[in-house]
């Protein structure tokens, strides 16, 4: 099938025209006739028995809908991992911002009116707000010992390695919430029918304009039956459904969930919707009412996951020609007070803990607690750039201590093909940190400026530096997750020769509905444009797993390709197709297929490599199918008057597989570093009490286009052998080594030895008195 | 005891709506609006002018950006009297109706540097941000990419980092000229 | 909200109902307050749209803007960036160009936060306000209008008509420096606009203004003194930053703290004397 690659050309997005008139359709975009509003009315304490709940009668409550806990058809929860987050808090509240009290109206301006006469009773009970208090037992909040999770990964002999070293390091780093701010916020529409047998209303079937349900009658619809509808801005429909088919106790074909277009979601819409598409559907359900609820900034700040705060302690044992001989890593993380993600950030975040180095003696034992905040959850990285924050910026004063420099002391002790990591995974990729940090350092000028900042910072208010980050990112879910998830996908031809791809994979900006139109196109040999991706609805598509974990394009592509083989094999088999085939005999084929059959689709189901293991009790073995590499360069001005830090330059080198779309593949990167540029310098969630004080976008400092430099972007591509075309994943590399690269940028710049992220001005100009002190 | 979140909007109104005239991408509209309404509101529930976004109700993300008599406003914080009169422009006012009856609006040269360079990601930011840019070389054919950075500087992106916009946008003002946009000489 | 036809319509509702009426600009300010509950006001006075609150007047002795002057129009006009940039500045470092093409120098004024950018500029250049109401009007210095946080001298039914600049420091240094959160929509951290006349080797006279470093926008009028008449030495500016640091009375917030404010403060102060040196 000769035909021009589609696979490596930056194909123009496949829904880009809809969003550059305006006309994608994003939640609060859609509206159905008869809707109400929803509002949430939430604790004001950070712990308490709820006494009682007062309704100002100022308001006219029988307009109302009022939902609380005891209106839970099925279990008070949002299932994830565990069951014990309430969707509703019935006696108790664990954060400040926990729901209490659901209300509904077709009036939103009387409806948050109303939100305000509704006080909420609260027996104080003492609170904890930091992970140390927390893990004293100040209070305990959470099971036996506030623990969520913890893990102990040890490899060789840590404790027979100190006396053999010429220098023991020791440095403790510590990194802040972050807020996901997508520019969309959090939003659900809900309809409901809790089954009583009545007949279907007359004309609207309360499906909106420009969706079709082809799934017969819709849960929601077919009202002699109990089911659940929702429509919203999310990361993962099945997730959702999982969690409704619990707070509903519904069989699962009575839940659909359809994700609409998505503004944006970084982790921050991976689990928090379900507890909004709960919230919204109970409203639906008590009203018989389509409800519609979209928080605004100030609510999806204050009320919805955040980025886990981490605190690392390292200890290293180095020769003095700089080779690791021990590493010992503590690594807590705060989860607030439920346990949502908890244990897989913790999982991630202590894998990802000893970067790609090869060291002979490593011990982490880390562990997630609980605190009294709202619970915090996935943020793109997921737990990768709380510890390599503190591992790469710990090498660096390794480094120092030594007398080696920086990039010398990594090339010491760079992972090679044939080593093993921490977790014991033998490496059996080819890995080329050495080449991807002399680009890196080539194309960033590093050693020049270097030598030129150290001339010339003396004499100058405004210092400059440069400093990177050397470090990897595994894709996919961790051990045995992918095979726990057990994804799917599939596909199925038209008469016409039309392909339709069906996965719970979601399009959030991130291309997948691009990359797996290519990757289709490519195997099928079409154009682009003969490819639909159907949106995720739970009515329509498998379950391929969660959009998260770097895992769309390696893992769900890869099932995509194998499902476009499979048609094709079907059409070849059936001897309606010939080699070297044009779009014309696609079209007869699959017509002819189609006519003797009748469907021509495939399911395709994940299948994992046999050749990986991975041990869940002792932690160890192939925690990832694959890692992408990388060096990232930082270059950075700060003014001594303010300690205002500037990032000048900036140079991310990366191998990832195969780059699926070049224009995308360089977005995600490009976005990625401007997400940590804001966790390294900007982003700082000011707490009071267990809640975000600084909930609006005038407070909460994300960086501006005047803000960030040109990202200079390059990729490496050493295919990976189970990834389509060769594919690895991406999406969450850059947020790994973006905040330490500038971090090691500013210490290089001042002297100041940076510890802690978010570098505020107001932290960094204590620390320059004190290093000229 | 109030809580301290502070309330998401402010309570109806006590007057009656009232007819606001105005033009909006071109036609003559007359908004039926409680007068301090945000506009941002009332244009996205008239008909087919769901474009316009709102990111942060408070005037600082830009995803509400729209031309009123030719200046870039947030739309959150225009309240609905005020566009008495005005000339409007939304996102859906941005191509150019096709001259040829029933064929796709042409795209304006942003919205195709948009399509081509990889401007728009999520896409939520992406009305208002070419609003912006569109606004910016109607008054500057001819920005410097600090020019542009700072026109932008009023619309907050979370996804693309920037740098693919200022590609776009660079595009565009090639696209309709020979010259390229003059770039500041790196330190 | 009600749209009166000309001015002393609108004087003449002030004055019927004073304290009822919030006049009503380009919003920016207003509308924010408006969406989080903050204004007791429900009944607002267009003002937008008074052509006798426009323009900007050039006379031999004089700069006069209208309140309802723009970031905008600040940013385009050819005699400001000449002969008073550091407004221009200001106006600039305001919001993003949608504010910039709503704000009014009159609502920044009015609304009195003490992180404006354009008070400690409008400070500098000794601005006076014409107050008008329907009884008359006044000239009153805006070195003195602020009376406490977020509090002026502005009577309940009056309305800010004009600001005038006095054509006198044209060949004075300028400075202009505010530190924000970020590079570009931010809330001011610390703001110091200044300006000197240098007579042979010495500072026959200084103005300097800061912002976000106290209840209200001031004028460092005993950091001035020190500095007033002197040669610039690493003494005079020591004893003008330990002055200057008793001068004002910044806090810790949600943004920054009194600690950084002050020392960024005094730091701002040594770079607008090395230029002066310069």
């Amino acid at each position: 099938m000769p035909h021009a690659p589609i696979i490596g050309t930056s194909v123009p997005r496949k829904e880009g025209r809809e969003k550059v008139t305006g006309r994608a359709r994003y939640i609060d975009d859609l509206s159905f006739p008869g809707m109400l509003y929803g509002t949430t009315v939430r604790s004001s304490k950070p712990r308490g028995h709820i006494r009682a709940i007062y309704f100002d009668p100022a308001i006219p409550w029988p307009e109302f809908t009022i939902v609380t806990a005891k209106d839970i058809p099925g279990k008070n929860c949002i299932a994830l991992l565990i069951e014990d987050q309430p969707c509703l808090a019935d006696e108790f509240v664990n954060h400040p911002e926990e729901a209490v009290v659901l209300l509904a109206h077709p009036d939103k301006y009387l409806l948050e009116e109303a939100r305000r006469a509704v006080q909420i009773e609260i027996d104080p009970l003492p609170a904890i707000f930091t992970m140390e208090d927390s893990l004293a037992r100040k209070q305990v909040i959470w099971g036996e010992d506030n623990i969520f999770k913890s893990f102990q990964v040890e490899k060789g002999d840590v404790d027979a390695a100190w006396p053999s070293a010429d220098f023991i390091v020791e440095g403790t780093y510590e990194t802040g919430a972050q807020e996901q701010l997508y520019i969309e916020p959090q939003g659900m529409i809900a309809q409901a029918n809790p089954g009583k047998a009545t007949p279907p209303p007359t004309g609207s079937a309360g499906i909106p304009a420009g969706f079709s349900s082809s799934a017969g009658s819709s849960p929601s619809t077919d009202s002699t039956r109990a089911g659940v509808t929702v429509w919203g801005s999310l990361q993962c429909p099945y997730y959702v459904h999982k969690a409704l088919v619990r707070l509903f106790d519904l069989p699962k074909d009575r839940i659909r969930v359809v994700q609409t277009e998505t503004g944006g979601g970084f982790g921050g819409k991976e689990e928090y919707p379900s507890m909004l598409a709960g919230h919204a559907a109970l409203l639906a359900w008590k009203s018989g009412k389509p409800v519609k609820m979209i928080y605004d900034r100030a609510e999806d700040m204050t009320a919805t996951t955040k980025r886990h705060p981490s605190r690392t302690h390292h200890k290293t044992a180095v020769t003095r020609d700089g080779k690791l001989l021990a590493m010992e890593i503590d690594f807590t993380i705060d989860g607030g007070a439920y346990e949502t993600l908890s244990p897989v950030v913790l999982s991630r975040g202590t894998i990802h803990a000893a970067g790609p180095y090869d060291c002979p003696n490593v011990r982490i034992r880390s562990r997630a607690v609980a605190t009294n905040m709202p619970p915090h959850g996935a943020f793109r990285g997921f737990g990768a750039p709380q510890s390599v924050f503190a591992l790469e910026r710990h090498l660096d004063r390794v480094a120092e201590v030594v007398g080696v420099a920086p990039d010398e002391l990594r090339r010491r002790n760079f992972i090679h093909e044939g080593q093993t990591l921490a977790v014991h995974q033998v490496i059996r990729e080819t890995v080329k940190m050495d080449r991807l940090m002399d680009r890196a350092l080539e194309l960033s000028s590093y050693h020049a400026k270097r030598q030129r900042f150290q001339q010339e910072n003396p004499h100058n208010a405004i210092k400059r530096g440069i400093g990177f980050a050397a470090f990897l990112h595994g894709a996919g879910f961790t051990g045995s997750g992918e095979e726990c998830l057990a994804s799917e996908a599939a596909l199925d031809l038209t008469a016409d020769g039309r392909v339709r791809v069906f996965a719970g994979s979601t399009e959030m900006g991130q291309g997948t509905n691009t990359v797996f139109a290519q990757i289709a196109a490519e195997t099928l040999g079409l154009g682009i444009d003969r490819i639909e991706i159907m949106q995720p609805d739970t009515d329509m598509v498998p379950n391929s797993g969660p959009t998260v974990a770097s895992r769309t394009t390696m893992i769900v592509g890869k099932l995509v390709e194998s499902a476009a083989r499979a048609v094709q094999k079907s059409l070849f088999d059936a001897g309606f197709l010939q080699p070297n085939y044009n779009a014309v005999d696609f079209a007869n084929a699959c017509q002819q297929y189609i006519s003797k059959f009748g469907k021509l689709q495939s399911l395709i189901k994940y299948e994992h490599p046999q050749d990986l293991h991975w041990d869940d009790a002792r932690y160890q073995g192939d925690a990832y199918g694959a890692y992408a590499w990388a060096v990232y360069v930082a270059e950075v001005s700060v003014d001594t008057r303010t300690a205002e830090v500037r990032v000048e330059d900036f140079v991310a080198v990366q191998e990832v597989g195969k780059v699926i779309n070049p224009v995308l593949a360089a977005g995600q990167i490009e976005g990625g570093v401007a997400q940590g540029i804001g966790f390294a310098l900007y982003e700082n969630v000011v707490w009071q009490e267990g809640r975000m004080s600084n909930g609006q976008m005038t407070n909460y400092i994300m960086p501006t286009s005047m803000d960030v430099p040109p990202i200079r972007v390059f990729f490496e591509e050493i295919p990976y052998a189970r990834g389509p075309a060769g594919a690895k994943g991406i999406g969450e590399l850059p947020l790994d080594g973006t905040a330490p690269a500038i971090a090691n940028a500013i210490a290089n710049a001042t002297g100041a030895n940076i510890t802690r992220i978010p570098v505020t001005p107001e932290v960094l100009l204590e620390m320059l008195e004190g290093v000229h002190a | 005891m109030p809580d301290s979140r502070e309330p998401a909007a402010r309570a109806p109104n006590p007057t009656r709506k009232i007819g606001v005239q105005c033009e909006i991408n071109g036609r003559p509209v007359t908004l039926e609006a409680y007068p301090m309404a945000r506009l941002l509101d009332v244009l996205r529930e008239q008909p087919g002018l769901t474009g316009t976004k709102e990111g942060c109700g408070e005037g600082e993300c830009g995803a509400c950006a729209i031309e009123l008599d030719g200046a870039l406003v947030n739309s959150c914080l225009v309240p609905a009297l005020q566009a008495e009169g005005a000339k409007i422009r939304t996102i859906e006012g941005v191509a150019a109706q096709n001259l040829l009856h029933n064929a796709a609006p042409q795209l304006h040269a942003v919205q195709q540097a948009f399509l081509t360079h990889g401007g728009a990601q999520c896409g939520i930011c992406t009305p208002g941000m070419i609003l912006a840019a569109v606004n910016l070389l109607d008054r500057n054919p001819q920005p410097s990419e600090a020019e542009i950075r700072e026109g932008l500087a009023g619309n907050l992106c979370r996804c693309t980092g920037y740098t693919k916009i200022f590609e776009s946008v660079v595009a565009a003002v090639r696209a309709s000229t020979t010259q390229p946009p003059h770039a500041e000489p790196r330190r | 909200m009600e749209m009166p036809r000309d001015l002393s319509a609108a004087l003449e509702r002030l004055a019927q109902e004073p304290g009822a009426w919030k006049p009503f600009a380009g919003g920016t300010d207003l509308m924010v307050l408006l969406e989080a509950g903050k204004l007791p006001h429900r009944r607002f006075l267009r003002i937008w749209k008074l052509p006798e609150l426009r323009g900007i007047e050039v006379t031999p002795e004089h700069v006069t803007l209208g309140a309802l002057t723009t970031y905008t129009d600040v940013r385009s006009s050819e005699v400001l960036s000449r002969e008073f940039p550091l407004l221009c500045r200001a106006a600039a470092e305001t919001g993003s160009v949608a504010t910039q093409n709503r704000g009014t120098l009159g609502g920044n004024i009015a609304n009195a936060s003490p992180a404006a950018d354009s008070p400690p500029a409008l400070l500098v250049y000794d601005a006076e306000l014409e107050l008008v109401s329907a009884n008359g009007s006044r000239w009153v210095p805006y070195h003195g209008f602020w009376t406490g946080y977020k509090q002026t001298g502005l009577r309940a039914n009056e309305l800010i008509r004009r600001i005038r600049l006095p054509r006198t420091t044209q060949s004075w240094r300028h400075y202009y420096r505010k530190v924000g959160t970020r590079r570009a929509q931010a809330i001011s951290k610390v703001c110091l606009a200044a300006a000197a006349r240098i007579d042979a080797m010495r500072i026959a006279d200084v103005r300097i203004a800061l912002g976000s470093v106290a209840p209200t926008v001031l004028r460092a009028t005993e950091t001035e003194n020190i500095l007033r008449g002197e040669k610039l030495t690493p003494a005079t500016l020591r004893a003008a930053q330990e002055v200057l640091a008793r001068e004002i009375a910044p806090i810790d917030d949600m943004r920054s703290t009194a600690r950084y404010r002050r020392r960024v403060a005094q730091n701002l102060l040594a770079e607008f004397c090395e230029m002066l040196s310069a």
